[in-house]
């Protein structure tokens, strides 16, 4: 799988109330959430990540809240990846089941500017930043994440294995 | 072995395990409230089975906006509510539970030696019982509610050793804010955090929760006490299920050993806008406040009521100053009235309101405006978490809290006794 898009980037422990603070989580509507997304931390995020980005971040991504609403509002926003130094692991696994790709990759925040272009192998955990001509490796995901990511997500991932084997 | 690692060997069905293998493991109870619930519902349907994989494993709970707030959720309610009556789960709903996790530990869903997930990160306050509990999302609960199975990384596991007795209006909140001040925001992700020592020992489970409550504020999957006679008996008197407790070995293995000693702990504050950014309360005494919230999982017991109310008794919240208290759930709610603790709250000037989860979560009550300060006793003060992104948040104690509601000021609770 190869994701590609424009840089955004964030600091370290960038939360869940500032990714979608409590007061939207009323709404089912992800695309809702999405006109939200990161409004503690850049009301124009929304704008800025229509066209497709990769957001790239410190440590700690995503800490805070089990809301299943942050990486919803995220991926509707328009972010194709995100790439930190390390996740909060209740968002990480979030992003994984609703099928947004996540990669733990240290040293990332060094390496990459706002707006570089980007373009992530994730299969080989490989990024390649194109502007600034530089290649670094990420870690791997484990290959059962990777082919949940791959499904779309873990409802799709279990529909799949429920369809083969009948049952659960 | 070490009570995290035991617990997730037997529900995998394994012997022994160690840390950083996965496991696939039974998951003994799973808890969603009305914010993550109806995503989850919708995610099971979507899954395609018919019948949860057990009608008992499962506890709903309406919390974060009671009673329901506007139009949405009470939809959200009616979702759970449906839901609750067509599988034949247990739903608490408004007027007969409080806040989640409160609710589990009081109505004897927590037990422990078991797996318990929840689509909360607060759901690692359980662990106070020697559950091995941690927080998921909603897709991620839809699988289990279809299967009963959930994947986990055995996490390695730090301790944390206190010893020392704490001064008076000094509180098992000033120890975890302490603690999350030295680990950090993220010095313990995907780790486990075990507390032990006499000073744990000597807590009630009140405080015992307090303490693993805010396991998930330094990143990790969850915070985890050894059982022993205080959280056997609490159990015991609200479940007649047989239990299984489980122990670490003398000889377990931990990543990592901390050593702190508490007796001279001040109390502390952690400061806008991060939960790490914590200082005794000496640095940041004199801080002028708006309101002052009481309440939440992490210290919305019987416990902080009273020590609060001791400090509130006879005195006035401050001129301009808003008080808000919110008992944690319908038991914590009946006890303190028939304590007398509402009495003390109302005379004083405070804002007593139904068990929510309210203030705490920034939903539907109590909201900061832009420039305002809050002080609470809750275990979050990110930025626009209690309303405007422009207001301040500190998180002390409840009796430090119930100290700078009266002066108006952020107050060691200390010095304000002792000038009485
Ligand atoms: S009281 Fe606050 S932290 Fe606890 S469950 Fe409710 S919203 Fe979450």
């Amino acid at each position: 799988m190869i994701v590609k898009g424009e840089a955004v980037v964030f600091g370290d422990d960038v939360n869940t109330d500032v990714i979608i603070p409590g007061r939207y989580l009323t709404t089912l509507d992800p695309e809702e959430l999405a006109r939200h997304a990161m409004e503690g931390l850049d009301p124009e995020f929304p704008s800025k990540a229509r066209r497709g980005v990769i957001v790239v971040a410190g440590r700690n991504f995503g800490c805070g809240s089990s809301r299943e609403q942050a990486p919803l509002a995220l991926k509707y926003a328009g972010v194709r990846c995100i790439l930190a130094e390390s996740f909060a692991r209740i968002f990480y696994r979030n992003a994984v089941n609703i099928g947004l790709p996540v990669l733990e990759c240290p040293g990332v925040s060094g390496m990459v500017s706002p707006g570089d272009r980007l373009t992530v192998n994730l299969a080989e955990g490989k990024v390649r930043n194109d502007t600034k001509g530089l290649t670094f490796q990420a870690l791997k995901l484990p290959e059962f994440l990777l082919n949940i990511i791959k499904d779309g997500g873990l409802i799709e991932h279990l529909k799949r294995r429920l369809g083969r084997r009948g049952h659960v | 072995m070490n009570i995290s690692e035991k617990i997730l060997a037997l529900a995998s069905g394994r012997e022994e395990v160690a840390p950083g293998e996965i496991v696939d493991a039974r998951v003994n109870v799973a808890m969603v409230n009305e914010i993550t619930g109806p995503l989850a519902i919708e995610a099971f349907r979507k899954i395609g089975v018919k019948r949860v994989w057990d009608k008992d494993g499962i506890v709903m709970v309406l919390d974060h906006q009671v009673p329901a707030d506007s139009v949405e959720s009470a939809i959200l309610h009616k979702i759970m509510r449906e839901f609750a009556k067509e599988q034949g789960t247990r739903l608490y709903d408004v007027g007969q539970g409080g806040v989640c996790h409160q609710v589990m530990m009081e109505k004897g869903h927590v037990r422990p030696g078991e797996l318990i997930v929840g689509a909360d990160s607060h759901t690692c306050t359980y662990g106070a019982l020697g559950a091995f509990a941690t927080g998921i999302g909603s897709t991620e609960m839809a699988a289990v509610f279809a299967t009963g199975k959930i994947w986990l990384r055995v996490p390695s596991t730090i301790l944390v050793h206190v010893t020392g007795r704490l001064q008076r209006f000094v509180t098992p909140k000033d120890v975890i804010l302490m603690i999350v001040g030295e680990i950090g925001a993220d010095g313990a992700i995907y780790k486990a955090l075990e507390f032990a020592g006499p000073t744990v020992e000597g807590m009630s489970v009140s405080g015992r929760m307090t303490l693993c409550n805010m396991a998930v504020e330094m990143g990790a999957k969850t915070g985890i006490i050894n059982p022993d006679e205080a959280s056997i008996a609490y159990v015991e008197s609200r479940t007649s299920k047989p239990i299984n407790p489980l122990r670490s070995d003398p000889d377990a293995e931990y990543e990592e050993r901390l050593e702190f000693e508490v007796s001279s702990l001040e109390p502390q504050v952690a400061c806008p806008h991060a939960v790490d950014n914590v200082k005794p309360v000496s640095e940041v005494e004199g801080t002028p406040v708006d309101q002052a919230f009481i309440g939440s999982c992490t210290n919305g017991r019987t416990e902080d009521l009273a020590v609060a109310a001791a400090i509130l008794k006879g005195r006035r919240v401050k001129e301009g100053v808003r008080l808000l208290v919110t008992p944690a759930s319908q038991e914590v709610y009946l006890e303190a009235l028939k304590l007398g603790l509402l009495e003390v709250f109302v005379k004083a000037g405070a804002y007593v309101c139904n068990p929510t989860c309210g203030a705490c979560f920034g939903g539907h009550m109590g909201l900061l405006a832009p420039g305002e300060t809050c002080i609470s006793s809750s275990n979050r003060n990110f930025v626009g978490r209690m309303g405007s992104p422009e207001a301040s948040i500190y998180l002390a104690s409840p009796a430090t809290v119930a100290a700078s509601a009266v002066t108006g000021e952020i107050t060691d609770p200390r010095r304000l006794m002792a000038e009485a």
